[in-house]
C-alpha cells in the first residue's frame, strides 16, 4: 500500500541521443615565449647569498611546454645557475614547487606538477646539489601566477619554482 | 554540528479516497525516461495548506520537479479550482482544462510534540485517480528534507525511477583572487540550500568524495604541508589521515562498500600510481606500476573493476582494470585527451572530462568505451559526479573571463543544463547517496 500507483513503465535504459559529432584533433599549443620573468627589484641590488639574490639574480623558476615535464634548454641554463648558487651557499635547503596551467583537469595536473618538480630536482642533483637538501611539492593548477585566460598566462603558469629555505646568509 | 541526518522521518500511507479508482491499468500519466527527447510533463503543484509553511514546502517540491527537466509545473495563476480540502477528491475537469496531467495537493501542520506533519496526494487528473498519498513527521529543522522526500516520491511514481532530491553535495567553495584563492570544503543540499563549511580555508582542500555507506567524506588537503588524503566524519568533524605515505597522496574515492579508499600515490621518480587502502586493516594494495601518471580511479558499483586516467600512452586517456589491477585496458579512443572518469552508480556508463580542440567537454561512454556522447562543451569544465539514480551529472564550469568556476548539472539527454547556486565560486562537486 505504500505506493498506490502502479503505472506501467519501462525499465530504465539510457536515453541515447544521436551521437554528437566529435570533431577536431588534439590541439598543441604553441610553445610559450615567457622567457625570464623580470622579477621586480633591480638586478644586483640584493645581498649576495640572500634569498632575494637567488630570486633576482639567479632566477627562481623555469617553464615547461604543454603537458610536458621535460627540462627545456632555456630552463637548463637557469637550473645550472641555480645549482651553482646552491653549491656555493650550501646552508640553504630548497623546496621545488611544481605547477601546471589551467588547461588540464585538477587531479591530473596535481600529478603533472609533481612530475615537473621531480624532473627539476633530478636536474639539480645531476648538477651536484645534494638530494637531501631538496623537497618537492606539487600545487597542480591551484596556484597560478598569471591569471588571464589565454596562452600568455598559461605559459607562465607551467612552471617549477625553487624556493630557498632555512638557514642561509 | 547539527544533527541533520538520521532524523526520524515517519512515513505513513494516507488512506485512498473511497471514490478513487485504484485500477493501475487506467493510469494514463507517465513519463517514459527512455525517450531521447522528453517533453516535460505538465504538473500542477498547489500550495499546501497550513500557514506559510505549507506553501514553502510545496514550492520546494515544484522547484525540484522543474529542475529535473522531466516536469513543467504550471503557473499557479492558471489554476481554476482552489484546493480548500486536500483530502477531498479534486474536480479533475478543472485540472484537465489547464492540461495538468498530474496534480499535487497537501497540508502541513505542527504536531503536539513540535514536529511538522506533512501530507500530500498525487493525482492522475486524466485517469481521475489518486496515485500516491503519504504523510511524514519530521523536526522543523528538516522541513526542506520533507519537501525533497515528497518530490522524490512524485518522481518515482511518475517515472518509475528513484529520485535524487533528498541528497546533498559536498564541494569546494572558492573565494578570493585567483592567484591566492581560498579553497574550503563545503556541503549543501542538492538544490544549493543549507550551505555549511567543513574546513576553515586556511589551507587548500580539494576533491571531496562521499562515502556510499556513511556520513563520511574523503578529500585531499595541504594542511600537513604535503598534499595528503584525509577522511572526515561529517557529523562530528573528526578528521584522520589516510595511510602514512612518504609522498603526496591524491585523487581519493571510496569503494562501493565504503571499506576502502582508492587513490594515487606519488612515486619518488615523479610518476603516480594507484593504490587501494582497506580502512579496517590499513593494508594497502598497489594496483598499477607504470612509469606514467595513473590517477583519478573510480570503482564500478559492484566493486569488481576500476576505471582511471593514465598518460602511459603519451597523453591522458581512460583505462579500465580489475579491482586487483589485472587486465589494464585503454577504452577511450575518440581523439583528444580524457580524464576524471567516474563510473555510474547504475553501472552502465562512465562519465568523463575530455579536452579537444581547445575546449573541455563533459561526456559519457559505455564501460567498454563505445557509444561516446558529449553532453556539454565549453572553455573549461570538468569533474563530473553522478546523481545516485545515474540520470544526472553535476560538474564545474568556467567561461573565459568569468573569474572562477560554478557548479552546473546536466541530464543524460544533454538538454537540461542547470546552474546550481552557490555563495561563491565552486568546484569539485560530489553527490551523496540518497539520505536515510
Amino acid at each position: 500500500m505504500r505506493r498506490i500507483a502502479a503505472i506501467a513503465r519501462n525499465p530504465v535504459a539510457v536515453a541515447l541521443v544521436a551521437g554528437l559529432a566529435i570533431a577536431g584533433c588534439a590541439s598543441k599549443k604553441t610553445p610559450n615565449n615567457a622567457g625570464d620573468l623580470g622579477l621586480g627589484g633591480g638586478a644586483g641590488a640584493a645581498t649576495p647569498g640572500s634569498a632575494q639574490d637567488f630570486t633576482v639574480n639567479v632566477g627562481d623558476r623555469i617553464f615547461f611546454d604543454t603537458d610536458s615535464s621535460a627540462i627545456r634548454s632555456d630552463a637548463q641554463q637557469t637550473l645550472a645557475r641555480q645549482a651553482q648558487w646552491l653549491n656555493r651557499y650550501s646552508s640553504y635547503a630548497i623546496t621545488v614547487e611544481g605547477h601546471a596551467d589551467e588547461r588540464g583537469t585538477r587531479e591530473y595536473n596535481l600529478a603533472l606538477g609533481a612530475r615537473r618538480a621531480a624532473s627539476t630536482r633530478d636536474f639539480l642533483i645531476a648538477q651536484g646539489v645534494a638530494g637531501n637538501r631538496i623537497k618537492t611539492i606539487s600545487y597542480g593548477k591551484e596556484r597560478p601566477v598569471a591569471v588571464c585566460d589565454d596562452i600568455s598566462c598559461w605559459s607562465q603558469n607551467r612552471r617549477a619554482v625553487t624556493v630557498p629555505r632555512g638557514a642561509g646568509s | 554540528m547539527k544533527k541533520l541526518l538520521k532524523s526520524l522521518l515517519v512515513l505513513a500511507t494516507l488512506a485512498a479516497m473511497p471514490m478513487v479508482a485504484m485500477e493501475p491499468a487506467l493510469a494514463r500519466v507517465e513519463i517514459d525516461v527512455n525517450k531521447g527527447v522528453i517533453e516535460p510533463l505538465p504538473i500542477a503543484v498547489t500550495d499546501f495548506l497550513g500557514e506559510g509553511l505549507g506553501a514553502e514546502i510545496s514550492s520546494i517540491v515544484a522547484a525540484d520537479l522543474k529542475r529535473s527537466g522531466l516536469f513543467a509545473p504550471i503557473d499557479k495563476a492558471a489554476f481554476v479550482e482552489k484546493i480548500s480540502n486536500p483530502d477531498a477528491q479534486p474536480r479533475f475537469e478543472d485540472w484537465k482544462v489547464i492540461n495538468a496531467q498530474a496534480l499535487v495537493t497537501g497540508r502541513v501542520s505542527t504536531a503536539a510534540d513540535g514536529r511538522i506533519r506533512a501530507e500530500f496526494r498525487l493525482w492522475d487528473t486524466f485517469g481521475a485517480q489518486q496515485l500516491v498519498g503519504e504523510q511524514f513527521f519530521a523536526p522543523m529543522a528538516n522541513k526542506r528534507r520533507v519537501a525533497h522526500i515528497i518530490a522524490d516520491s512524485i518522481y518515482k511514481a511518475l517515472t518509475g525511477e528513484d529520485g535524487y532530491f533528498d541528497t546533498r553535495v559536498v564541494f569546494i567553495d572558492e573565494s578570493g583572487p585567483k592567484d591566492k584563492r581560498l579553497k574550503r570544503l563545503a556541503i549543501m543540499d542538492q538544490d544549493g540550500a543549507n550551505v555549511r563549511y567543513l574546513s576553515k580555508g586556511t589551507t587548500i582542500a580539494l576533491t571531496p568524495r562521499f562515502s556510499p555507506t556513511r556520513q563520511e567524506i574523503t578529500y585531499m588537503s595541504y594542511e600537513s604541508g604535503q598534499p595528503q588524503v584525509y577522511l572526515l566524519q561529517i557529523e562530528t568533524g573528526q578528521r584522520e589521515l589516510v595511510g602514512n605515505f612518504p609522498g603526496m597522496t591524491f585523487a581519493p574515492r571510496f569503494s562501493p562498500d565504503g571499506q576502502k579508499v582508492i587513490m594515487s600515490l606519488l612515486r619518488d621518480d615523479g610518476n603516480s600510481n594507484i593504490f587501494a587502502m582497506d580502512l579496517r586493516s590499513r593494508n594497502t594494495t598497489r594496483l598499477t606500476n607504470t612509469n606514467a601518471i595513473d590517477t583519478s580511479p573510480s570503482y564500478s558499483p559492484d566493486g569488481s573493476k576500476v576505471v582511471f586516467t593514465s598518460d602511459r600512452g603519451g597523453q591522458p586517456q581512460i583505462y579500465v582494470m580489475g579491482a586487483d589491477g589485472s587486465g589494464q585496458t585503454r577504452i577511450s579512443f575518440g581523439g583528444g585527451s580524457y580524464s576524471t572518469p567516474v563510473w555510474s552508480p547504475r553501472g552502465d556508463l562512465i562519465a568523463f572530462t575530455k579536452q579537444v580542440g581547445g575546449e573541455f567537454q563533459i561526456g559519457v561512454m559505455k564501460t567498454d568505451g563505445s557509444g561516446e556522447r558529449i553532453l556539454s562543451s565549453g572553455f573549461a569544465q570538468e569533474g563530473p559526479t553522478w546523481a545516485p539514480n545515474g540520470r544526472v551529472l553535476m560538474f564545474f564550469a568556467e567561461s573565459a573571463g568569468s573569474g572562477g568556476p560554478k557548479l552546473r548539472s546536466i541530464d543524460l539527454t544533454g538538454r537540461n543544463d542547470q546552474p546550481i547556486p552557490t555563495p561563491n565560486y565552486a568546484s569539485d562537486p560530489a553527490w551523496s547517496p540518497l539520505l536515510d
